[in-house]
């Protein structure tokens, strides 16, 4: 095991500004009204760092910035763009350890999760989207013999991207990536509780990219991401968060005409089939690991696979062997290596999962194990644990239908295939869900006939660069991780020509 | 009828009159999903679109601003009619274009099961 020093103190592998401006133009300008906010970690509720506090004349100011860049930017040769970001990839990886302690730091996620999760798959998102911006083709299509349609990839020139806490820096990748590949100025906001990671990665790879191209406001929703979201000046609007600030955003790009890309959140179903104890081997292991998936990053995960739907001729043992997996999780300090769960990101997110779980109470589902928060004692004792939970209920619980965004899984028993189906798609949302079988016709059956954009098989919670992953019905619009993440950042630009000499014989 | 779905704290209502006051009239959107989900979103009324997807849960009266009118979609109201919502607040660092965030705080929801009685009045019993 390594406990790493929290960042700034003695031995710590690396250290955070004691205060961070806007990040425009390639500089960092403070911000207009002059004010800053504190940045706790959620590890012990201590302040590390200060933020500029961002409002419209900030906005305004990154927006002249990546208009300014943009126009070259855009026309910078396709080559060029995907060796700067193999480059910024390449600077991660040097300095990986020190951005996975710094993201820990400020998230409070396990130490273990960024330094083998996060920041690699960052680092690989960059070289996927290098790779897929290269071998992007346009198209030729022809009408007849003299006439001929051309297809062109044209970026949409400036885009805002409001990024969510949960991955600081591989949700902001997942956003930067195809947007700077496809030619694009980004303005960037990241989330209030999570601000300061992704400029101690600028300073790493600032250098990399023409000043303009990428610009951060820092602030609060109201006060910054308003006046981007609402921009006229913005191409198209990407974010990550849920349902209500989603259709506010859709609002104001309505106003301004412009597309949106929304990932809003799920409530994913997580199905053991009976199949899965038929012995009790490495499959069976790996079942049992599946379902303790939803205490990975603290459950603070979109696709959280927050109920697990188990059958019922298995249903009392596997649930006996995924309670002792789940008591078997380690919950600690989140720098040190063993740690297996990590602190909740802030205060009021810490607060509404306990509210969730007091409502699970009331409505009568039974708690298996957890339940309660935790106090880890020390400094810690000024951060925000929760137990990992486990509720036993039915699924028109407001547990089973709300994304609770924290460590708990509501489990319920279901009889066959129809009834693993219908209770699995008695959701608003449809962004993730597993199936665990070792019958492929059942494993591929289900994975069709569950209304949700990703279905991992016999797995769970792998994002790997190359697999589609978007939303279904209420959990979003459009499909990151994937090359056809470029269409949501380009234009089409169709040329039609005509290689005839001859008139139409019209006028 | 005299039953209500939606109530608010003491220290929540005291917040909504300091907001009114630099904001003018509020509204709440119950939101769901992801990062910042499952939270009331307090808004300068109007600054929202409520359309014919949501349902308007009841009114808040706090001393002294108008009455804030409480919003939810209609198909999340299909999972949560069977309870009643209490509008509280905690410290805190809400992510969205909620009104409070720069506070410092954040709006929350406490819930309660309806009584017999409150289901049998809303035609749910």
């Amino acid at each position: 095991m390594t406990k790493y020093a929290a960042p700034g103190t003695e031995g710590s592998v690396v250290s955070y500004e004691s205060r961070y401006d806007h990040y425009i133009g390639g500089e960092y300008v403070p911000p207009a009204k002059g004010q800053y906010f504190e940045n706790p970690t959620p590890i012990t509720g201590q302040t590390f760092t200060e933020l500029a506090r961002g409002t419209a004349d900030d906005v305004e100011k990154a927006l002249d910035a990546a208009h300014g860049a943009a126009p070259a930017w855009g026309k910078t040769p396709v080559a060029e763009r995907a060796t700067i970001l193999n480059k910024i990839a390449d600077r991660i990886e040097q300095n990986l350890e020190a951005i996975a302690v710094a993201e820990s730091w400020e998230n409070g996620k396990a130490v273990r999760e960024t330094l083998n999760a996060d920041i690699p798959l960052a680092i690989d998102h960059f070289r996927y989207f290098a790779g897929a911006i290269r071998a992007q083709e346009g198209g030729v299509s022809e009408i007849d013999g003299d006439t001929i349609a051309y297809h062109f990839h044209e970026p949409l020139g400036v885009v805002g991207q409001i990024i969510p806490w949960n991955f600081p820096i591989l949700m902001a990748t997942w956003k930067l990536a195809p947007a700077l590949a496809a030619g694009n100025a980004v303005v960037l906001k990241p989330a209030e509780q999570t601000p300061a990671s992704i400029h101690l990665l600028m300073s790493l790879i600032g250098d990399l990219l023409p000043p303009g191209v990428v610009n951060i406001v820092n602030g609060f929703g109201v006060e910054a991401g308003k006046p981007l979201a609402s921009n006229r000046r913005i191409s198209k609007i990407a974010f990550t968060g849920e349902t209500t600030t989603g259709r506010l955003i859709m609002q104001y790009a309505s106003e301004n005409l412009i597309p949106v890309t929304l990932e809003l959140g799920g409530k994913s179903p997580n199905i053991f089939f009976e199949d899965v104890a038929a012995a009790d081997d490495a499959f069976y292991d790996k079942a049992l690991e599946g379902f303790t998936m939803f205490a990975l990053n603290q459950g603070e995960v979109c696709t959280c696979p927050s109920r697990a739907l188990v059958q019922a001729g298995i249903y009392d043992r596997f649930l006996a062997d995924a309670t002792e997996r789940t008591k078997a999780v380690q919950q600690g300090h989140p720098l040190d290596t063993d740690t297996m769960i990590g602190a909740q990101a802030s205060n009021d997110q810490y607060e509404k999962i306990l509210s969730y779980i007091d409502i699970g109470k009331q409505e009568g589902a039974r708690v298996v194990t957890g339940g309660e928060p935790a106090d880890l004692g020390g400094e810690l004792s000024g951060g925000y644990y929760v137990q990992p939970t486990i509720f036993e209920g039915h699924n028109k619980m407001r547990i089973f239908q709300e994304e609770i965004f924290g460590p708990v899984v509501s489990v319920a028993k279901f009889d066959d295939y129809d009834d693993a189906m219908k209770t699995a798609n008695d959701t608003l949302y449809g962004l993730g869900a597993g199936v665990w079988s070792r019958n492929g016709n059942t494993a591929y059956r289900a994975g069709r006939d569950i209304q949700a954009g990703r279905v991992w098989v016999n797995n769970y919670h792998a994002y790997p660069a190359h697999a589609a992953f978007g939303g279904y019905k209420q959990s979003g619009i459009g499909r990151e991780n994937h090359s056809m993440m470029l269409d949501h950042y380009q234009q089409t630009k169709n040329l039609l020509v005509n290689y005839s000499e001859n008139k139409l014989g019209f006028f | 009828m005299t039953a209500e779905r939606v109530a608010v704290t003491q220290e929540a209502a005291d917040l909504l009159r300091s907001l009114a006051d630099t904001h003018g009239p509020l509204m709440f959107h119950q939101s769901g999903g992801c990062c910042d989900g499952s939270a009331p979103m307090c808004y300068p009324a109007g600054e929202f679109r409520t359309g014919g997807s949501d349902v308007h849960l009841g009114e808040l009266a706090v001393d002294g601003i108008d009455p804030v009118p409480v919003w939810m979609s209609e198909s999340q109201f299909e999972y949560w009619q069977h309870t009643h919502l209490t509008i509280d607040v905690v410290p805190g660092r809400g992510s969205g274009f909620s009104l409070e965030a720069p506070e410092g705080v954040r709006f929350l929801i406490r819930s309660r099961l309806l009584t017999d009685d409150e289901l049998r009045e809303f035609g749910l019993a």
